[in-house]
């Protein structure tokens, strides 16, 4: 069954690294334009899910498709118009930061190149540091440098690995509204993993809560606190995370 | 490809190795058979058999180094990582590497032979047009070489970093670089004769001694060379399957 409004779809997919279960039985699915954030305590399988949609890890187990194809066989396709950034994989430090944008905007093969890293530059208020070597970057610039690498080809899926992690509360904001405004213009699907509440209450539209490897709560902000019967996310964050056995919690919750 | 062109411009320490090396060996192997000459009766041709073969195994190892440390760079650098998860095939990766290894192993045979002119008058372009068979099958034997150590060190991570300089003076005894095979242990010779480097350096003093080449020398060279690019490729693509499978590839660049 291929839905052509399916972003994402994981079957079954499974993880394990030896004896170590990283993913356990993920599915789920991501329609066209949607902006899902991936929540779970350290460990629990986000990143390992980003980079299998990236296909950088081979999954164990299940099936991966994006825009309606097997990723493990349209990789090159799919990754033409996806794109990726996170907090903690930085661009080479010994290039320029305008050389590192113009040799990735090659690689994605932007057309009218330099206009585009000039506008995102200017979009993340790094266009003073152009000229830099990307290695004297603070943490947050080079954050947000990889943003601007992510958006470069403006990609149709974006997955986010903590993107506002080493950002100032200001400069969060600031990163949480361009990429709100940018998915509102281009309608670009995002999936964002974050330990930010603030970033996942205000930007995702859907929530997958991960333990473990498993998804076990899913659902918006909104409707997640109160199936919770919390005041705000960290709280339900919280209560999942020092609950061992989910299931436990589910059916303590489903007797009240 | 442009990536690669960036990262040797803006590395100078980079371009430094280049030539750093090489041309550190030009002088010691030459000045030494100067010296030889000196003390001993040795024969002249030695000089110039040793000094041909210095320039001829820093093209061997350049084209090797250039592979498996522009490796190094993306993953020392953690782009690893931003690199695969953008639409490169790995072929086209392997590509730009080969491509400017064979760049750089122009450049170092081009400024290696000139400096030997100018300091030892000796003319590595006397041998003619077999020299480009020569140079050729040394950098095929150094893209495999490259690519083995760069598959080896995607599998076994840090640990095997300093095989990306270690791989060529672990092959070096038996390229039969500055002696021939003849002299090697008896059990040793049948191994010289696989790799195909060994039938260069032989190829190589042939011409220097002789004037001459025995073409079959070459296609020896060949043939076992493509084998090897095969072996190599194959070794690769195995290995970074591995590596995607262990997480490897987002790991190291974490
Ligand atoms: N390459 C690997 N080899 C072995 N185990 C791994 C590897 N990568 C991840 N793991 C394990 O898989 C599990 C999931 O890791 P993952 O990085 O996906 O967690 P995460 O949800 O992103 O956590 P965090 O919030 O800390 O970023 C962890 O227990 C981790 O130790
Ligand atoms: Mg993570």
């Amino acid at each position: 069954m291929v839905h052509s409004d399916l972003v994402v779809e994981l079957r079954n997919v499974r993880k394990t690294f030896g004896p170590a279960l990283a993913v356990d039985d993920l599915s789920f699915s991501v329609a066209e334009g949607e902006i899902v954030g991936l929540l779970g305590a350290n460990g629990a399988g986000k990143t390992t899910s980003i980079h299998m949609l990236l296909g950088l890890i081979t999954p164990s187990a299940g099936t991966i498709n994006i825009f309606g194809k097997d990723l493990e066989r349209h990789r090159i396709d799919i990754l033409q118009q996806a794109n990726f950034a996170s907090a903690y994989q930085f661009l080479p430090w010994n290039l320029k930061v305008w050389e590192n944008l113009f040799v990735f905007s090659e690689i994605y093969r932007v057309k009218n190149g330099k206009k585009k890293i000039n506008e995102l530059l200017d979009m993340f208020e790094l266009s003073h540091m152009r000229d830099r070597i990307t290695g004297a970057l603070s943490a947050g610039e080079q954050t947000r440098l990889n943003l601007c690498k992510s958006l470069l080809n403006d990609p149709r899926l974006l997955l986010l690995d903590e993107p506002t992690a080493s950002l100032d509360p200001d400069q969060a904001d600031k990163v949480r509204k361009i990429i709100a405004s940018l998915q509102r213009e281009t309608g670009m699907t995002v999936i964002n993993t974050s330990h930010n509440m603030i970033d996942v209450h205000e930007l995702c539209g859907r929530i997958l809560f991960m333990q473990k490897g498993r998804i076990i709560a899913e659902g918006g902000a909104d409707e997640i606190m109160q199936r919770y019967g919390s005041e705000s996310l960290e709280d339900v964050f919280i209560r999942i995370a020092r609950t061992p056995i989910v299931e436990k919690l589910e059916s303590e919750l489903a007797k009240n | 490809m442009i990536k690669f062109g960036f990262v040797c411009a803006r590395n100078t320490f980079r371009a430094m190795d280049v030539f750093f090396w090489p041309v550190m060996d030009l002088l010691v192997w030459g000045f030494l058979s100067v010296y030889m000459l000196k003390v001993s009766n040795a024969v002249p041709a030695l000089i110039t058999m040793l000094i041909g073969a210095t320039i001829m195994w820093n093209v061997l190892m350049r084209a090797q180094q250039l592979i498996s440390v522009s490796f190094l760079d993306d993953l020392w650098s953690r782009n690893l990582l931003n690199i695969f998860a953008a639409p490169i095939r790995v072929s086209e990766y392997v590509t730009a590497a080969y491509l400017m290894g064979f760049i750089q192993a122009v450049l170092v045979i081009l400024v290696l032979s000139v400096l030997a002119n100018i300091f030892y008058s000796f003319n590595l372009f006397s041998i003619g047009l077999p020299l480009a068979f020569l140079f050729a099958n040394l950098l095929l034997m150094g893209w495999s070489l490259g690519l083995v150590t760069t598959a080896l060190i995607l599998r076994w991570g840090p640990p095997a970093e300093a095989l990306a300089w270690a791989i060529p003076f672990l092959v070096q005894p038996v390229c039969a670089v500055f002696y021939p095979v003849s002299v090697l242990p008896l059990w040793l010779q049948p191994v010289a004769y696989w790799v195909p480097a060994a039938h260069v350096f032989e190829g190589m003093r042939q011409i220097l001694q002789t004037g001459h080449l025995d073409q079959s020398r070459l296609w020896c060279a060949l043939g076992l060379n493509i084998l090897y690019m095969v072996i190599a490729a194959l070794v690769f693509r195995h290995l970074f399957q591995e590596a995607r499978q262990r997480g490897y590839l987002a790991k190291y660049g974490t």
